[in-house]
């Protein structure tokens, strides 16, 4: 378990201020905040690259505040990978090995191992520059796993990748923390990496954790407007899924039945994105498989566009043009049909 | 083909200036003796051990740059302290001062009654009209160079690299070693060139404070007050190519260096 009392540290640029947190061993925990929140310096904290001007952090009941990152045991995985550009991908690999003076052969088996964990064998050879984005995170990846970390910190590990790579690595975390029985720490401002990875989820802003706790209730009952504002972009909604006809995937929320073009079955979460749903006063033929009559139930003003509640059965958000919410007519109590695609509902 | 200007043109027109201006004398220089006279002054030893001290303090005060300059580079590239404008304005003074300037304030230190003349001169270590004297006067004029490049170098290498290898299980002193060395050392062995060469070419700090033995700079001055420019001529002719031939070689080697933040 990793404790952190009181963490404190004032950089001029960033601060972190009396962070209280426990992460459970082998947790997927993530730190979600946007860019300039502290969330990086507070991993560095927990890796042991700055002391804190006060505070203490615990590995395994060990108060390890004062050691040096190489005597903490810990993994580091940061966005740009951070490989040695002078070494190939297998010295690389070897590095954390060869400082703890294993044999030549032995290390040759284990990064070898590692090699083809990762699906990287071809690469051996390879300097860091000639390599993928992907390549290069799963190189650093396996110079991580490869010491045998107890906790494994990411520091946004998909924020420069493109999309295919990025779901692929998803899974592949998701993979390494289960074969590694590793803790995971991960840091992003992307809410949907957090939805699909973490365990639980602590909501940094301005150096101070907002909030923490499992990821849904810090979905469903967000503690202030701060974390409304930063989590609450997407519809979530969670459900059963079954096979259903055309090849549609239902979700069943227990309320509604929602289609989805996605394949998943059994428990699974599935988002809307606001700007996916469109309304009309009428019933009108729609090639859109979602089909709901909803109450609005509130409306928030927001300048150009307006935001709107509407309870189908489950609440959804929403946002409008000003034009079109005019043209609507809408307001507080009106029944409205609300359409949104089968291909606009994400399961994961 | 990129079509040209006339901006370009003339701006091109206007750069060119400066290469002629430092090309002509240069080339004009090295055909401006026969070569009967360079091998005559090949074969005379007293330009050779003139050329031989020159390029052998050089080197000595060079080795002795890297050794305290590479530390202190490193300490200014990743760490900010009080006072580290001022160090780093006391690295740059010799740039800015007149070499006789430096000449003079060294002699005053060195002479054998001087607060670091005295205490070495019980070592056994004497820098007035002695080799350590022009190794000395070398290495003020021309240390700066390799601590500014050096430390460009270890700024140009991105902190995080040095973290990660920490997290792995390096220690600071192994990971400097193993990462921040490694990639600084083309920047590192640049300075080192550039502080070579600018030793080599000292004289105002030299005469001053070492006037014998003769450095080859100091020689080329004597031959040309005693006798004249036809006698100092092959002598710079012979210096000019050492240097120029140890330029390019260097330049060829720093050209064909794995560089490993380009593609």
């Amino acid at each position: 378990m990793i404790k952190i009392e009181n963490l404190s540290k004032d950089w001029k640029e960033f601060k972190i201020d009396n962070v209280s947190l426990e992460i459970n061993d082998q947790e997927y925990f993530v730190f979600l905040g946007p860019s300039g929140s502290g969330k990086t310096m507070l991993l560095e904290l927990i890796a042991g690259m700055w002391s804190p001007d006060s505070g203490k952090i615990f590995m395994e009941g060990n108060d390890v505040t004062m050691l040096p990152p190489e005597k903490r045991g810990v993994g580091f995985v940061y966005q740009n990978y951070m490989l040695f550009p002078h070494k190939t991908v297998f010295e690389n690999i070897a590095f954390g090995l060869k400082i703890r003076k294993l044999g030549k052969k032995e290390i040759q088996i284990q990064v070898q191992e590692m090699m083809n964990l990762f699906g990287i064998t071809k690469l051996s050879k390879r300097l860091p520059r000639t390599l993928s984005g992907g390549e290069q995170q799963r190189t650093a990846l396996a110079r991580a796993l490869i010491i045998r970390p107890k906790v494994l910190l990411m520091d946004e590990p998909l924020s420069a990748l493109d999309r295919i790579t990025r779901e692929e690595l998803i899974q592949e975390f998701k993979r390494i923390h289960k074969k590694f029985n590793v803790t995971i720490i991960h840091v992003t401002h992307n809410f949907d990496e957090a939805l699909q990875l973490a365990d639980r989820v602590a909501i940094i802003k301005e150096g101070i954790v907002s909030q923490f706790g499992d990821i849904d209730d810090v979905f469903r009952h967000p503690k202030d407007a701060f974390v409304a504002d930063f989590v609450g972009t997407e519809n979530i909604l969670k459900g059963i899924a079954k096979e259903g006809e055309d090849n549609l995937t239902i979700v069943d929320t227990g309320n509604i039945e929602i289609k989805s073009s996605e394949k998943k079955t059994g428990s699974v979460h599935a988002t809307i994105r606001p700007e996916d749903i469109t309304l009309s006063n009428d019933k009108v033929p729609t090639s859109a498989r979602n089909v709901f009559k909803g109450l609005i139930k509130e409306i928030y003003d927001l300048g150009t566009i307006i935001k709107l509640t509407i309870d189908i059965g489950e609440s959804l958000v929403l946002v409008l043009t000003r034009q079109s919410f005019l043209d609507l007519e809408l307001n507080v109590g009106k029944y409205i049909f609300v359409y949104f695609k089968a291909t606009a509902v994400n399961l994961f | 083909m990129r079509k040209l200007d006339y901006t370009t043109i003339f701006f091109a027109l206007m750069g060119s200036f400066l290469v002629l201006f430092i090309l002509i004398p240069i080339v004009n220089l090295m055909f401006s003796s026969d070569l009967n006279s360079i091998i005559a002054n090949l074969q005379d030893s007293q330009v050779i051990s003139s050329i031989f001290i020159s390029v052998y303090s050089a080197l000595a005060a060079t080795l002795i740059a890297v050794l305290f300059g590479v530390p202190l580079a490193y300490i200014l590239a990743r760490h900010d302290f009080f006072g580290k404008g001022f160090v780093e304005s006391i690295i740059d003074i010799p740039i800015v001062i007149p070499h006789t300037v430096s000449g003079i304030a060294l002699l005053l230190v060195f002479t054998s009654g001087g607060i670091l003349g005295a205490p070495l001169g019980k070592l056994g270590l004497v820098f007035t009209n002695a080799i350590p004297g022009i190794i000395i006067a070398m290495l003020f004029v021309s240390s700066s160079f390799v601590v500014n490049s050096a430390r460009e170098g270890f700024e140009s290498v991105d902190p995080r690299l040095e973290k990660v290898a920490r997290t792995l299980g390096s220690g600071t002193m192994r990971t400097f070693f193993v990462i921040s060395l490694p990639l600084a050392l083309r920047s590192i062995v640049v300075g080192s060139i550039l502080c070579w060469a600018r030793a080599i070419s000292e004289f105002g700090a030299i005469i001053i404070l070492s006037f014998y033995p003769l450095a080859a700079s100091t020689l080329i001055y004597t031959r040309f007050v005693q006798f004249g420019l036809s006698d100092s001529t092959p002598i710079a002719i012979i210096l000019i190519s050492i240097c120029l031939t140890l330029f390019v070689i260097v330049r060829i080697i720093i050209k064909g260096w794995r560089s490993y933040d380009k593609n």
